[in-house]
């Protein structure tokens, strides 16, 4: 059944060009979870919409849901531009990784306002404090809520706490060196208290260490392990 | 099963591939294609084999065209010391309508998107560095879409060419000529407001 006009709040997570002038945005939205909308004109120097439904960016929206598949945006006003995201390849190429693992995680008109927020949160995040681990974190946030946070304290094959020095992504943890012949890739103990930071509630901490190894690695697992969780690679990556 | 006879159906499956051509647009265009003269149906046939036949891509900019070089890198009255990048051959007749550029081009063949795996390794990038170690080019103007792809493709050319030593700059951006300011967006009256000037 169609619903007619409503509103609601949203980020673009990416765009398709449509026809000659128009585009079809895809939105996280707050209250509707992921939907598809055509932005008749967008396209045009002149549009109604100007820069405010390209990707990473925050919106009021005014919807209007007919018979088909695909809604129309007949208004929108931002609510955070997200502009250094936006104007600087870095912090894209940053963001885009998010908007790619929501597009690809979130069901059409599922609402889930938790990764909704988690999304504003880390897009503002990157915008203010321009820090290539905001990605990170927001990887494992993100497979956190939906239920696979990694154990990190003791192996998840025999629960010994020492010697961890492997993660194992089909196990969902670190494995410790007796029990790593069994598979996973290493990991160093900088890397495993970088994502105890992450996942214990000190993000602050975590968002504040230097870029350089340590932090590549736990990267390099974040994206691995989305792609694991997801069953399929996330394009956007390869730019990181 | 299929509703239309073979070779119809053949020509609406192609058409379905073009881009912005859906299912009902190529059935539409099919039919018209039935009902016209057989000649001028011919006449279209024969004009793309030809393009695809005659048309490639400039060697030194990557504009199309039907012999080495395009008309622009081949005039030798233009400024060739300023470098117009766009990202496809059509920008080039947008900015060639304005009548206010004299200097030469580099289309990059696409633009930087993250979320559809393009990088630069996907443009022509190499080959505008390649010219700009060769040619004697003073200034690059970055004429990429402004929206967020060719806001990140601009960011990226500009940090990898300003050590070169050559000026770059960025076609303005800011409010639409014949608009009202009430209706701009807060990203493009940022500009406009960033980009003033003094009368």
């Amino acid at each position: 059944m169609s619903r007619g006009q409503y509103r609601d709040e949203g980020v673009v997570l990416r765009t398709y060009k449509l026809g000659e002038a128009d585009r079809i945005i895809v939105f996280m939205t707050k209250a509707h979870g992921k939907v598809r909308a055509v932005a008749k004109g967008v396209r045009k120097t002149k549009s109604k919409f100007g820069a405010r439904l390209e990707p990473a960016s925050q919106v009021l929206l005014a919807l209007y849901e007919g018979k088909g598949e695909l809604h129309t945006v007949t208004d929108a006003e931002i609510i955070a531009a997200n502009r250094d995201i936006r104007e600087g390849y870095n912090l894209f190429v940053h963001a885009a990784p998010m908007l790619e693992a929501v597009d690809q995680m979130a069901q059409d008109h599922e609402p889930d306002v938790a990764v909704y927020l988690m999304l504003t949160r880390a897009l503002a995040t990157l915008n203010d404090r321009r820090t290539p681990l905001v990605t990170t974190a927001f990887f494992w946030k993100l497979l956190a809520y939906s239920g696979v946070e990694p154990r990190l304290d003791s192996c998840v094959r025999c629960d010994a706490a020492e010697s961890l020095s492997a993660f194992d992504f089909q196990s969902g943890g670190a494995v410790c060196t007796n029990c790593s012949y069994g598979g996973g890739v290493p990991i160093s103990s900088e890397a495993l208290d970088l994502m105890r930071q992450i996942l214990g509630g000190h993000l602050n901490q975590a968002l504040a260490q230097t870029v350089g190894e340590t932090t590549a690695e736990v990267e390099r697992l974040a994206i691995a392990a989305i792609e694991h969780h997801i069953e399929r690679r996330l394009r956007s990556t390869t730019l990181l | 099963m299929s509703v239309y006879t073979e070779p119809l159906q053949a020509l609406i499956d192609e058409l379905n591939r073009l881009p912005g051509i859906g299912p009902k647009s190529a059935q539409r265009i099919a039919f018209h294609l039935l009902k016209i003269p057989k000649e001028d149906a011919a006449r279209l046939a024969e004009s793309i084999v030809v393009a695809k036949d005659r048309v490639h891509w400039c060697r030194v900019c990557f504009n199309v065209c039907d012999s080495d070089t395009c008309q622009f890198c081949a005039d030798d009255g233009r400024d060739g010391r300023v470098v117009c990048v766009v990202e496809e051959a059509r920008d080039i007749v947008a900015i060639e309508r304005s009548g206010a550029f004299k200097g030469r081009y580099h289309v990059l063949q696409g633009a930087i998107s993250p979320i559809e795996g393009i990088g630069p390794e996907q443009l022509r990038v190499r080959e505008l560095v390649k010219r700009l170690e060769d040619d004697a080019i003073t200034e690059l103007i970055l004429a990429t879409n402004p929206n967020v792809e060719g806001d990140a493709t601009a960011s990226y050319l500009a940090r990898l060419i300003k050590p070169i030593g050559v000026r770059v700059t960025r076609l303005a951006s800011g409010l639409p000529q014949g608009g009202d300011l009430e209706f701009a967006d807060e990203v493009t009256l940022g500009h406009a407001l960033e980009g003033r000037r003094e009368l």
